[in-house]
């Protein structure tokens, strides 16, 4: 039996140490009311997630996750929050209970649909074997570049990142479609300073 | 019973940090809120992905050693260096069956970690064009509570009704 | 910006030199990406932070003086256009778009086409990726607050 016996035991521990502290973040999101605390603690979910990317061998992710989840989206739900509000209304106690049973129900279906899968670091599972086997066999001849991650994102894939990069660049249009360049807002901000309100 | 349950502890342990995330995208009225259960839901789903693609005695999907060497036009010594740590040596034996194609390392599959990247990325890009909505949103109505707008949306449509039919009863 | 900020000079002695270090990291990841963990997303917004650490220290307008939001946008233009205008170039040289074994028409077995093509592609992801996120960063922090400070 592959799986979780071939598994080092500081890893394992490692994993139940991080899903833990991911579970205590997420409550708290969840619970809290501040959204400047909301904020701060999905960016600090960002960095434990990437922390067990590591230990998922991940480490491409990772690094994405720990640039991007925790910097710039962080910085951008800030710039957000600045231009909004600072606190979230509480829940209604009489409204809460429904969504509680459909993510119950929800819950309970993904978990029923998990006992099929494959063990978790098993070898042999689908995901595992054909085509992902396949770019780590054939990079050294076809592309020559140590990090198969790289090799594949860029050549192997590399219509796909083309399409991404659209999206990012289609996402950066609108949102200077809904928020206007930034400069022309921005004299007029300092236009306030000098007036003495805060900018 | 017990080894059934320890393989598959990561997905359910996933599974609940997404419905946690769900919950409060859900539950939450405040827009920002939202957005961060969003993410968190986003995240989840792609530990989910992560945790498929990893393989037991595997490391990560960059070549080094002999891998590298043998075909990489001599580029490997930068590699080797940089992931020197023999960690995958022991534990290579496990996997053997179905990862090793005249390798000397066991890699992790590199496909889900290359869609997740993108997807990481393009979760950031989207999250700036929702918060940014939120922000219109704020100075439109002057909150980004979900009900409290909801609430303004159903006024103003009653008094718009009431003004096209002057004489009936309110709808509502 | 003004002498008000003094209580913020450990901040801004220990920005200083932090920042140009940023941003060589991000170099440092593009073009190590083919070896080790990084590549133009990463390396992208590792930039692009580097100079949102610069705004929210020393202030949006002095940040927008040193890299201009008319700048940013013609960046992620650019470099989405020189990612496609690779595939374009394959295309000419008789190739798949996005077919770097056709750049130089090399025997097979050759490995400079795909090291230039994904040189560039990934320097087209960083120049995309950096001014995408630097324009939504200045959209949003060039924006007039209208909060009061009363609701804080």
């Amino acid at each position: 039996m592959t799986g979780y016996e071939g598994a080092d035991l500081a890893i394992a521990l490692i994993n139940v140490i991080l899903l833990g502290l991911l579970f205590v973040v997420a409550i708290a999101i969840a619970r809290m009311r501040s959204l400047f605390a909301i904020v701060m603690l999905s960016g600090i979910y960002s960095l434990i997630s990437a922390t067990w990317f590591v230990a998922l061998d991940a480490v491409d992710v990772a690094f994405t996750e720990a640039a991007v989840g925790a910097g710039i989206s962080t910085a951008l739900l800030l710039g957000a929050m600045l231009l909004t509000s600072r606190t979230a209304k509480p829940e209604k106690r009489s409204t809460a209970i429904v969504p509680l049973l459909v993510v119950i129900a929800v819950g309970c279906m993904l978990v029923y649909a998990t006992i099929d899968l494959p063990a978790f670091g098993d070898p042999d599972s689908p995901a595992n074997t054909y085509v992902g086997t396949a770019y780590i066999e054939r990079t050294p001849q076809d592309i020559g570049v140590p990090n198969i991650v790289t090799a594949v994102l860029a050549s192997y894939r590399g219509f796909d990142t083309l399409g991404e990069v659209g999206v990012v660049f289609a996402a950066a249009l609108a949102v200077i479609l809904l928020l206007g360049f930034g400069e022309r807002s921005l004299s007029a901000t300092i236009g306030r300073k000098d007036k003495g309100g805060r900018g | 019973m017990l080894e059934f349950i320890l393989e598959r502890g990561n997905y359910w342990a996933i599974i609940g940090l997404m419905m946690i995330g769900l919950y409060t995208l859900f539950a939450a009225t405040n827009l920002i809120k939202r957005l961060v259960g969003l993410s968190i839901f986003q995240t989840s789903i792609i530990l989910f992905y992560i945790s498929l693609s990893r393989i037991d005695g595997g490391t990560a999907p960059i070549l080094y050693g002999k891998d590298a060497k043998g075909h990489g036009g001599g580029h490997g010594e930068e590699a080797a260096a940089a992931y020197g740590a023999d960690a995958a040596h022991g534990a290579a034996d496990a996997a053997h069956g179905a990862a090793s194609h005249g390798f000397e390392h066991v890699y992790s599959n590199p496909l889900p970690h290359v869609l997740m990247l993108t997807a990481i990325v393009v979760g950031v890009a989207t999250l700036a064009v929702g918060l940014a909505i939120v922000v219109r949103i704020r100075e439109a109505y002057g909150t980004i509570e979900a009900d409290e707008i909801r609430d303004m949306d159903l006024d103003v449509a009653l008094a718009q009704y009431a003004e096209d039919h002057p004489g009936e009863a309110n709808p509502a | 910006m003004s002498q008000k900020t003094d209580h913020h000079v450990i901040l801004r002695v220990v920005a200083k030199p932090l920042i140009p270090i940023i941003s060589l990291f991000a170099f440092y990841v593009q073009f190590h990406g083919d070896y080790s963990p990084g590549g133009g997303f990463q390396a992208g917004v590792i930039f692009a932070v580097a100079v949102i650490l610069y705004a929210l220290i020393f202030g949006i307008a002095p940040a927008m003086r040193a890299v201009p939001p008319v700048f940013t946008r013609s960046l992620a233009a650019f470099g989405f256009l020189l990612y496609a205008g690779v595939g374009v170039w394959a295309l000419i040289m008789g190739g798949n778009f996005l077919d770097y074994d056709a750049l130089f028409n090399e025997p097979p077995g050759g490995h400079d086409g795909q090291h230039y093509g994904i040189l560039l592609i990934e320097l087209g992801v960083l120049l995309a990726v950096a001014g995408s996120m630097l324009s939504i960063f200045y959209a949003f922090a060039g924006r007039v607050t209208e909060i009061k400070d009363e609701d804080w």
